[in-house]
Order: structure tokens, then C-alpha cells, then sequence
């Protein structure tokens, strides 16, 4: 399949008064088109400022996008785009939705005009014409009484409708990648699954793809097609849906799945929880950043920094795990799915 | 009053004036008991009523009508004396670690105020106390002498739990207590909870959107729907044949970290949002996304029963 972005050697330091802390280190990775990646991990991992960094939305200083870093659009390199192509760039080419619909409108503007806006910058177009297109999209993104709303504020709209406003501003120019960063946290369940939907139907349509950055294993397991793996600014496993929820490689990942009550764990039974903290990202990290963490840790773990291993076209893990010499580890805990039903 | 239960809950109201016309009815007569040594768990959509509720329930928020009896007095009308009594015996954990924190004070003395002014403790007892607590709690006594800022979200949240501890309480309330952590933190809170709970014999009412973490750690839930309870029954039961049309909806929607059953299940969709609990309409307050209603759903509030052993739902079809 046909390559949107290309992120090679991606490396994003944050200058503070303490040091420099460094929030992604050297990762790669690549995006399909009409495909969904999703990006999971802890708070601190590194998810959200790599989205950031895609569209180039993260302030410098105190942020600074190391050299030799690449994020490729198409070939075009972002890291090196003018501040006009950027513009087009930004809405056109790759568009973001927020975490949380409750700070990312503007209060003092209706919604109307905030999708007018979008449209009144990209498309030169009329005032009357951006009005039909906002009516247009608000419709899309299944917003009963378009015509009402659109003269409405932010403060009038439920979380999820707001939701859907920035679904409609993120998709208002076709972009060819819409990023979503955590864009369900914020609701219930009922509404997540509704804005779920209407994703997935929007992908289908328009064969938008999709970076999901999120935490909830549950949306992923639903919606995504490619997961990858963070901690501590690398990415330590990637693959299909599949290939990681049922054969996951690295310990952190068998962490993650295992800290979720699943549908066979007994009530009140103790959950597998993860102990330590990660680590301090102002230190040099000589070896595997999860080694201090992982029960399966050996001296070589400490010292130098495991080399991606490839066990199938899609599916890469970074552990030495994988290495020949290595002891043979099976996953802690089995997660209900798939084997027993 | 029936011994095993801690708190009785008879037709409690809250109700805030929010214009001249408008009232907003966060708790509608909502009856229920949570017995000792439970955890009752609360469930619904933001908005529901679920936090006023636990508030109310604490004598936070003063009831509109109906009653709370803690160990059969009305919470509502003890005078100072009992009051008292009843907040060292109540206790709450809230949701945000980082916003139910004091910046000014250090871990000790958050901790430590409570005990000043429910325990009479020497100044060696009280520090002997903490250094307990801390340990209890999975931190070292060290931590007492630092302040807030310097703890991660989930060492914050065990404050949060240490402090509701020091004043050896029956009952806690955990609003949300870990909606705001990571996941892999959010484990670690709830296995401290249960541990507690075992060790120490305590009452939990569970407030929380989380329908999975609920289902793990609760006794009983209780699902609340707009400021009414619209079904409570044993976890067992709720989980597996949920009665009511709105948690047949939110079992379902539930999100499962299994792709291949995520492909299989049904899921009920919900159309439209959560109504405005401002001046309702008569009637079940669910009817207008309910796939079922019947004429008789818009006419009448539906009361909760109980259609099987200890599983109530309020709804017209039973």
C-alpha cells in the first residue's frame, strides 16, 4: 500500500531549566493510506508530542526537532517546510482532533464560524458558500438541526456534540491523515462508541487514515488496523491488531494488555499491576528503557539498547528477547480471547 | 432498619434552583441501602447525578427531601456532636489527585490533619500514625516530608486513600478515584483498595464511568440515569442479564480489549444524548432513546422493583 507519512529517525528534545529531556528518541515508522495506526502508552511516553510533531505543532523553543529527524508527506520533509506551506499543510494535508472538545473550541465565537473559518483560509471561497459547506458538514458528522446550530456557541453544545464540531473542522479540507489525539477520553460510552462509529465511517468514505493516539486498549482492539507500542519516547513493539493482542512479544506490552480486567478475570481477584515508575527522561538511557521494569530483565538489558527484531512483514518488537541466546519467556497471564471461546 | 446495612438511602432528592423557572433535579428519589463490608458501585454517564448523590449521601450537599441513615441516624439532622462523629466515620477519596491536594502542605500534615481533629494523639502517636499509613499505602515514611508536587499521579492518588485512612473510617466514598491515572497505575489503585477493604473490613461506595473497573471490584451496582436509579442488582446479575433498556445499552458499549471479540458481540446503539436534567418531562426519563417505549413510558415514571431476588430495575416492560 501506498506510503502517506514517513517518519524516519524522529528525535524531539525539550529544553528545560533541569535539562534537556528527551521525549522521543530516534523512532520510525510509517503510515498507509486509509489505514488506522494506533499509538498507545503511558501518560509521558512520548504519543502526543510525536502527533504534535507531525503537523509541527509543538512550540519552539522549549521543543526542538532534532536534526536528521524526518517526517516525510508524500517526500515532502515537514521538519524543513516555510511557514506558508505549513499553513496549507496544516487542514489540507494532515488534520488533528483533540482530547478534549471542552477547551478546543473557541467559547466566544459560534460554532458556525469557527468551521467557516477553516474553510474561508483554505478554499477561497464565499462567505455564503463556506456557510453551505459548514451546514454541509455538520450534517456529515450526523449534528441534527445543522441550520440551528451552526449559529450556536460552544457552551450550548453537549461533549459530544462538540466532538463532532471538531470532527467536521479536522475533516472540513479532505485531509489525506487526520490525527486523533485521545479523542474519546473525555466522553462516556456510550457517546465514544457513537464518535467511534462515525470515525470509522468517515475513514471508509473518504479513505482518510487514521493515527489514533490513545491509552484505552478497548478503542484500539475495535478500531484500529496497526498498533505500536511506546515507552519512554522509543517504540518498543509493533503490529497488526492481531499480532498484538494475541502474540505479543515484549514484556511492556504483555503489561499493558494484562492491567485491563478482561472478561475472565474473577471479581475482586488481584490485577496484575506494573511496579516501579518509568523512567526519568533527562538521563542518558544506555540500554532497554523498560529493563529497570521488566521482570525478565538481564545484564544486557542495562547496558545496550535491544535491535529490532522482525517476525513477520508487520510485526517488529525491540527486546532481547528475541535474541537466539536469549531464555525462552512465555507471557505472564493469557488474556481470555481468541484460545478459550 | 435491617442490621447489615451501614447506610439507608429513603427517597433522597436533591434538587438545585438554577434560574427563576428552573430547577435541576441531579438527584430524583433514589432509594437504596449499602450494606457493611460491600462495595456498592455506581455507574452512569457524566451527568447523572452519581457524584451529587455520593455528595449528598456525605452531607456535603444538604438533601432536598428524604432521608440518609448512617447506622440509623439521619444524617441530614445530627446536630454538632454527631455530625462529628459521622464525618470520622465518612470519608472520601476524590478524583483528581492533583486538584484535592494541598501545594502548601507536605504529605505528613495532609495526612496528619484529620487526625488532629478526630484523634488525640501525642505528637509521637500521630507521627508513628502516618509512618503506618504511608507504609500501608505502598510509599515509604520518607514521603511524608515532601509536598505534592514532587509525586506522581498514582503516589498522589494512595495519599488521597492514606488520608481518608487516618482517621479509621466505617464507609469511603471513591469518587472516580482513578479515572485520572494511567492504566497500568489504575490496576495498582484498585488491588490497594481491595486489600484495604479485606484488611481493614471497610464500606465502599465505588463512583466511577469505568463499567469494566466496577464490574472487577464491586458487590452490587447501581445504574443511574439522569438523577434515577434504573437498575441496581449483584454485579453477577447486572453483568450478565441486565434488565433495563439504557444498561442492556452501556453493557454493550463497553469497550473489550479482545479484537476478535470486539468483531463478534452486538452492540446496542444508542441514538441521541443525554437529555437536560433541567424541568424533565413526566414519565421514564430514558423513554426518548429507549427503542422500546410503550405510551404508558410517557406518562408515568416507572418505579424501581423488584423483578428477580435482590435485582430491582425501573422500568414499565417488567
Amino acid at each position: 500500500m501506498e506510503k502517506v507519512l514517513e517518519i524516519k529517525d524522529l528525535n524531539i528534545s525539550f529544553h528545560t531549566y533541569a535539562g534537556e529531556v528527551k521525549a522521543v528518541r530516534g523512532i520510525s515508522f510509517d503510515v498507509k493510506k486509509g489505514e488506522t495506526l494506533a499509538i498507545v502508552g503511558e501518560s509521558g511516553c512520548g504519543k502526543t508530542v510525536t502527533a504534535k510533531a507531525i503537523l509541527r505543532l509543538l512550540k519552539t523553543p522549549p521543543a526542538e526537532i532534532k536534526e536528521g529527524s524526518k517526517i516525510l508527506f508524500d517526500g515532502e520533509n515537514v521538519v524543513e517546510m516555510d511557514k506558508k506551506r505549513l499553513l496549507s499543510y496544516r487542514g489540507e494535508d494532515v488534520a488533528m482532533i483533540f482530547q478534549d472538545p471542552m477547551t478546543s473550541l473557541n467559547p466566544t465565537m459560534t460554532v458556525g464560524k469557527q468551521i467557516m473559518e477553516t474553510l474561508q483560509i483554505h478554499k477561497k471561497i464565499t462567505k455564503k458558500e463556506a456557510e453551505a459547506e459548514a451546514i454541509k458538514l455538520l450534517k456529515l458528522v450526523n449534528i441534527p438541526n445543522a441550520e440551528e446550530r451552526i449559529k450556536q456557541y460552544p457552551h450550548e453544545l453537549s461533549g459530544g456534540m462538540r466532538q463532532r464540531v471538531m470532527i467536521a473542522i479536522a475533516l472540513s479540507c479532505n485531509p489525506r491523515v487526520l490525527i486523533a489525539d485521545e479523542p474519546t477520553t473525555a466522553l462516556d460510552v456510550t457517546i465514544q462508541a457513537q464518535i467511534m462509529d462515525l470515525l470509522k465511517e468517515l475513514k471508509d468514505k473518504f479513505g482518510t487514515a487514521i493515527i489514533l493516539v490513545t491509552h484505552d486498549l478497548g478503542v484500539v482492539a475495535n478500531f484500529a488496523d496497526r498498533i505500536q507500542v511506546m515507552y519512554a519516547g522509543n517504540i518498543v513493539e509493533t503490529g497488526t491488531k492481531e499480532e498484538i493482542f494475541y502474540n505479543s512479544q515484549h514484556p511492556y506490552t504483555w503489561a499493558l494488555l494484562n492491567s485491563v480486567p478482561s472478561v475472565d478475570t474473577k471479581s475482586k481477584e488481584e490485577l496484575y499491576s506494573l511496579g516501579g515508575t518509568p523512567p526519568d527522561l533527562i538521563l542518558p538511557l544506555p540500554g532497554c528503557p523498560f529493563a529497570s521494569r521488566c521482570e525478565h530483565a538481564m545484564e544486557i538489558c542495562k547496558e545496550i539498547r535491544p535491535e529490532e527484531t522482525s517476525l513477520s512483514d508487520t510485526h517488529k518488537v525491540n527486546c532481547w528477547l528475541q535474541h537466539p541466546d536469549a531464555p525462552k519467556v512465555d507471557r505472564v497471564r493469557n488474556l481470555g480471547g481468541g484460545k478459550n471461546e | 432498619m435491617s442490621k447489615d446495612n451501614l447506610i439507608e438511602i429513603v427517597n433522597l432528592k436533591k434538587y438545585f434552583q438554577v434560574g427563576r423557572n428552573a430547577t435541576l433535579k441531579a438527584v430524583d428519589n433514589v432509594s437504596f441501602n449499602i450494606k457493611k463490608g460491600e462495595t456498592l458501585g455506581l455507574v452512569g454517564e457524566s451527568g447523572c447525578g452519581k457524584t451529587t448523590c455520593g455528595r449528598t449521601i456525605l452531607g456535603i450537599y444538604p438533601a432536598t427531601s428524604g432521608q440518609v441513615l448512617f447506622n440509623g441516624k439521619d444524617v441530614h439532622k445530627m446536630n454538632r456532636a454527631e455530625k462529628l462523629e459521622f464525618k470520622k466515620n465518612a470519608q472520601i477519596i476524590f478524583q483528581d489527585p492533583y486538584a484535592s491536594l494541598d501545594p502548601r502542605m507536605t504529605i505528613g500534615d495532609i495526612i496528619g490533619e484529620g487526625m488532629d481533629v478526630h484523634l488525640n494523639l501525642s505528637s509521637k502517636e500521630r507521627q508513628e500514625k502516618i509512618h503506618d499509613l504511608l507504609k500501608k499505602v505502598g510509599l515509604n515514611p520518607e514521603h511524608g516530608s515532601r509536598f505534592p508536587h514532587e509525586l506522581s499521579g498514582g503516589q498522589r492518588q494512595r495519599i488521597g486513600i492514606a488520608r481518608a485512612l487516618a482517621v479509621e473510617p466505617q464507609f469511603i466514598m471513591c469518587d472516580e478515584p482513578i479515572s485520572a491515572l494511567d492504566v497500568s497505575i489504575q490496576a495498582q489503585i484498585v488491588n490497594l483498595l481491595i486489600k484495604l477493604q479485606r484488611e481493614m473490613g471497610l464500606t465502599y461506595l465505588f463512583i466511577s464511568h469505568d463499567l469494566s473497573m466496577v464490574k472487577h471490584i464491586s458487590d452490587r451496582v447501581g445504574v443511574m440515569y439522569l438523577g434515577s436509579m434504573a437498575e441496581l442488582a449483584s454485579n453477577e446479575a447486572l453483568y450478565d442479564n441486565p434488565l433495563h433498556p439504557y444498561t442492556k445499552a452501556l453493557i454493550s458499549a463497553i469497550p473489550v480489549a479482545d479484537p476478535s471479540a470486539e468483531e463478534t458481540r452486538n452492540r446496542i446503539k444508542l441514538e441521541g444524548e443525554v437529555p437536560s436534567p433541567i424541568n424533565p418531562p413526566p414519565g421514564c426519563k430514558f423513554v426518548k432513546r429507549c427503542a422500546y417505549a410503550k405510551d404508558i413510558c410517557h406518562k408515568e415514571t416507572p418505579k424501581l422493583k423488584e423483578v428477580e431476588k435482590d435485582h430491582f430495575v425501573a422500568c414499565h416492560l417488567y
